[in-house]
């Protein structure tokens, strides 16, 4: 009996560790796409897929090492709102910078292509 | 692990800080400030099951709503440019003079 809840308890934190883990590389990737990203609209996209998606797998995970109990329900409650309100919050940025005139950066490159080397003489 | 987390959760908030303080436009600013209340109530879970305070999550609930009211208010003055409801003058205040002399009263 005492072996078996043991072996509950490891896999319980096992898989709170890898809930916990791939949330935590959603969260910094998006962060890393946050900085990174040409554009006011990708900056959002990042950051909008990645916190839904990381604040549940962290929230799950602490859930799953809180086990049954009111903690977990908390957490779950927590996890509710915020898989209610992230996406609210995305859209109603996305409107207002679109109602606000920014244009999304579509066919145009912010890096600037190389240019092939000039062997012979330019032409006119 | 949960240490290891929550110092995870502080370097991303610490990239978010940058996009916060150079962010080209003010949208930029409200999405990094956005993204920012939601670690922040993802740190304040972690940190309540750390020190073992299971208290603490009702702490980081209320941060949630706070978060996304005020993210509704910010979202809502960026469009408008104003803080009362679209299409219409407040009442009293600084335009009071300006519907009065449209009026013509």
């Amino acid at each position: 009996m005492n072996e078996a809840s043991d072996i509950w308890t490891n896999a319980r934190d096992v898989v709170a560790a890898i809930l916990l883990f791939t949330g935590l590389a959603f969260t910094l990737i998006g962060s890393i796409g946050v900085i990174r990203f040409p554009d006011f609209y990708t900056r959002l996209h990042a950051a909008g897929v990645t916190d839904t998606g990381g604040a549940l797998l962290i929230l799950f995970g602490l859930a799953a090492l809180a086990g049954w109990s009111f903690a977990a329900l908390k957490l779950l409650l927590i996890g509710l709102l915020l898989m209610v309100t992230t996406p609210v919050a995305t859209h109603l940025l996305a409107q207002a910078a679109h109602a606000g005139g920014r244009e999304p950066l579509i066919g145009r490159s912010p890096v600037k292509p190389k240019r092939p080397k000039k062997s012979g003489p330019a032409a006119p | 692990m949960l240490l290891g987390l929550a110092f995870g959760l502080m370097l991303g908030m610490a990239l978010l800080f940058v996009r916060l303080a150079r962010g080209p436009t003010i949208y930029d600013r409200a999405l990094a400030a956005n993204s920012l209340s939601t670690k922040v109530v993802l740190l304040i879970a972690v940190v309540s099951f750390v020190q073992q305070r299971p208290q603490w999550l009702d702490v980081a609930l209320v941060y949630a709503l706070i978060g996304f009211v005020s993210v509704i208010a910010v979202v809502k003055f960026l469009r408008y440019r104003a803080m009362h409801a679209p299409m219409t003058r407040p009442p009293g205040g600084a335009h009071a003079e300006i519907v009065d002399l449209e009026s013509g009263q």
